[in-house]
């Protein structure tokens, strides 16, 4: 049945391809950039070079392409959150965020105002139809490009209106095919990292020009003193290096952060292992799973064996601490059953 | 839906008129010659550009040697602000509202910016209070592009007169030629910029005016053409196409100003009345219009963005119009003139423009007075908390 989508184009190779398979499927399809950060990036100010990329995709197709402006969105939403869950010591992922509120939030809303069946994404994940017909996000068929995890906020009610439709393919089909079609960003690099920070400024440029850090005392196990951060909001769980540390001996590892303290507390890496990781709350797709699952606590992170009581997930095996504000996702074998914001 | 368009995009771009394309297609076809050359061809020309040069220095009220050729109106507002930095030194001053094409290169060089009251006419304290004897050039757009009002650039003259008499005067025009005679409105101004695409003349085309005795700085250096002031070979077929453009909008002027402004109340009234909550963005409680052109209407629409009700307007109603200026990348950006006029940016987020022509016609406008108040009410039922879809 042809369907009427709105195809979000990045102007990276995923999407294009994404939007190549729909026209091909035969779907009335139109493509829309997202302009979401009017700041510095490295792909130029405004991302102009990339809607331009998306902008001879679509010439190519043959869709119509239109650039939607949801800066004040993105800064209300993922911007100024990820600001402020690093100035309370948390380690956030905008990217879900983004996810969340802007691609799977308002701009289904945009979709559906306009009189669209389906939002479509570029994303390597696909959508799994259980028996009883609800949907529910599954794992990719690229195990290396998967990105269940940033889209597994995903509820029953968006997900009949969403579409991935190179989650099907390995990312090298997904090339194959945008050079099989003559698509410019067929040799396009993968997006690295978070849109909005430089690689040559980092994280610490970008925050750091947003709140007041302090320095930190580095201290062992015990409470004395090791070492020093320049920023204590800037230290990250599992964080090994520029934490002043005299040379010598195992490896430390930041195993907690104590921000109004401004203190760092390290430790051997057999401190940095918990059985239990307690979350803020679950959101269950559908209904709570009971019964052995996964979690993965990162965006390419290695599914762990765990259960869930209430708002614990208990792992099988010691597993690594996971920073507050990180994201858990819950599989059911390739099956998004749940996730949550770890606490703390 | 198909059928033809409704295009009410004016302001951004006026369809070409046929007697801009009967007079361009005779230079395009046979007229090879470079003007600043010495044969037969060449003379052949020069000779149409400087008819053309004749034509339009009529229609605006200046001698033919006051007409300088560029590129289009962006190219002469930067002759005009950098020319004469350039030429005299000293300070720029601008209002608020102007285009881009003023603002920009005002403030790279370091220029003061003017406030402007509601309805979007200069503040003319602040204005006074802005100027000094540093001062070197003040300009005020004779019609703001997106609001469509018309400044009393008589008044401001005066001001500039009296603060500081050394400075020049600088009028963007380019959206003022179909509305008013230049004759009359630019006549104090010192510099003039016009912009051919925006009165049914080819896109590539402007002219700056610049009276005797005012000289600019070039910003293009080569051949030294338009007397040095502006290199670069001229577009004859363009020249001639604004001129015939120029000449038709001049003659049609006073029937299309009282046909649109008729068109223009009609659709601002369909829309305050069809949406609540939505203002006439230049508009007067009064609901007076005589600081405003006949063929813009700006409304601001709550809990709306433009770039969702241009999207319905298009395909839903096929009325073509535009929000606030569009940037780089194509997206619509929140806009400089709707935030001068004390807008708050949630509601100019619900700008729309449709903007009024020659073409313009009763069913362009029973399109949109129609289809405006459907969309945003199809846009509001997808509405959330406030935010809009």
């Amino acid at each position: 049945m042809s369907e009427r989508i709105l195809v979000a184009m990045s102007g990276g190779v995923d999407s294009s391809v994404a939007a190549a398979l729909l026209v091909e499927a035969g779907h009335d399809v139109v493509g829309a950039t997202l302009k979401l950060w009017g700041g510095e990036s490295d792909s130029g100010c405004c991302s102009v070079a990339d809607v331009d990329d998306a902008r001879a995709v679509a010439r190519r197709l043959g869709i119509e392409h239109h650039v939607f402006n949801f800066g004040d969105d993105f800064d209300e939403h993922v911007v100024a959150p990820y600001v402020a869950d690093h100035a309370a010591g948390h380690t956030p992922n905008p990217c879900i965020e983004c996810n969340r509120h802007l691609k799977f939030d308002r701009l289904l809303r945009r979709a559906d105002a306009l009189g669209f069946d389906a939002v479509a994404t570029g994303h390597h994940a696909r959508i799994a139809v259980l028996t009883d017909g609800s949907r529910r996000v599954a794992r990719g068929t690229d195990p290396a490009k998967d990105q269940s995890y940033v889209v597994h906020m995903l509820t029953l009610d968006t997900l009949r209106r969403v579409r991935f439709p190179v989650g099907q393919l390995t990312k090298d089909a997904v090339r194959a095919e945008a050079a099989r079609l003559g698509l410019a960003t067929a040799d396009k690099p993968d997006s690295q990292d978070v849109c909005f920070i430089t690689a040559t400024g980092g994280r610490s440029a970008f925050l750091g020009s947003r709140i007041a850090t302090r320095p930190g005392t580095v201290v062992d196990g015990d409470g004395r003193p090791v070492g020093a951060v320049p920023a204590v909001e800037l230290v990250t769980i599992g964080q090994r290096h520029g934490l002043g540390l005299p040379g010598g001996g195992d490896p430390q590892y930041v195993v907690g952060i104590d921000i109004p303290g401004a203190t760092v507390i390290v430790g051997d890496e057999s401190d940095l292992l918990v059985d239990e990781l307690g979350l803020r709350r679950i959101d269950w797709v559908g209904f709570p799973v009971a019964g052995p699952l996964l979690a993965q606590v990162s965006a390419h992170g290695v599914p762990r064996p765990c259960h869930v009581f209430g708002t614990v997930v208990h792992f099988a095996d010691p597993e690594r601490r996971v920073a507050a504000g990180q994201t858990v996702v819950l599989y059911d074998g390739d099956v998004v059953v749940g996730g949550g914001l770890v606490s703390g | 839906m198909d059928g033809p368009w409704h295009y009410l995009d004016h302001a951004a771009s006026t369809p070409l008129r046929p007697e801009a394309l009967a007079a361009m297609v005779p230079a395009l076809r046979d007229g090879v010659g470079n003007p600043s050359g010495a044969h037969a061809l060449a003379r052949q020309a020069r000779s149409a550009l400087d008819g053309a040069r004749d034509t339009l220095a009529e229609v605006v009220g200046c001698s033919p040697g006051e007409i300088v050729f560029t590129s289009g109106g962006t190219e002469a507002d930067n002759l005009a602000v950098r020319g004469v930095l350039g030429a005299r030194g000293g300070r720029a001053v601008c209002s608020a509202i102007e285009h881009h094409a003023v603002l920009h290169p005002v403030q790279a060089a370091d220029g003061r910016v003017v406030a402007v009251d509601a309805r979007g006419l200069v503040d003319l304290d602040a204005l006074a209070s802005a100027l000094d004897d540093d001062v070197s050039l003040v300009s005020v757009g004779l019609v703001n592009n997106e609001v469509g009002t018309i400044q009393p650039l008589v008044a401001i003259a005066e001001v500039v007169r009296e603060r500081a008499p050394g400075a020049l005067l600088h009028t963007d025009a380019a959206q003022a030629l179909c509305w008013l005679d230049l004759r009359e409105h630019a006549a104090v101004a010192d510099l003039v910029t016009l912009a051919s695409h925006k009165c049914g003349g080819p896109v590539g085309t402007g002219v700056l005016v610049v009276r005797a005795g005012v000289s600019v700085q070039a910003q293009q250096l080569g051949g030294g053409q338009e007397r040095e002031r502006r290199s670069g070979t001229q577009d004859v077929a363009g020249a001639l196409g604004f001129a015939a453009a120029a000449v038709a909008a001049a003659a049609e002027r006073p029937a299309l100003v009282s046909r649109a402004g008729a068109w223009r109340d009609d659709l601002v009234a369909a829309i305050l009345a069809g949406v609540p909550g939505a203002i006439e963005s230049a508009g007067t409680a009064a609901g007076s219009r005589s600081h405003l052109v006949a063929g813009i209407a700006n409304v601001c629409l709550p809990t709306v963005d433009s770039e969702a009700l241009l999207f319905l307007l298009e395909h839903d109603h096929r009325v073509l119009a535009s929000a606030a200026s569009s940037c780089a990348s194509g997206a619509q950006e929140p806009s400089h003139v709707l935030a001068a006029l004390g807008i708050d940016r949630a509601l100019a987020a619900g700008s729309l423009r449709l903007s009024l022509g020659w073409s313009t016609t009763q069913a362009d406008v029973d399109a949109a007075r129609i289809g405006v108040p459907e969309a945003v009410g199809r846009l509001h039922a997808h509405a959330r908390d406030g935010a809009p879809a």
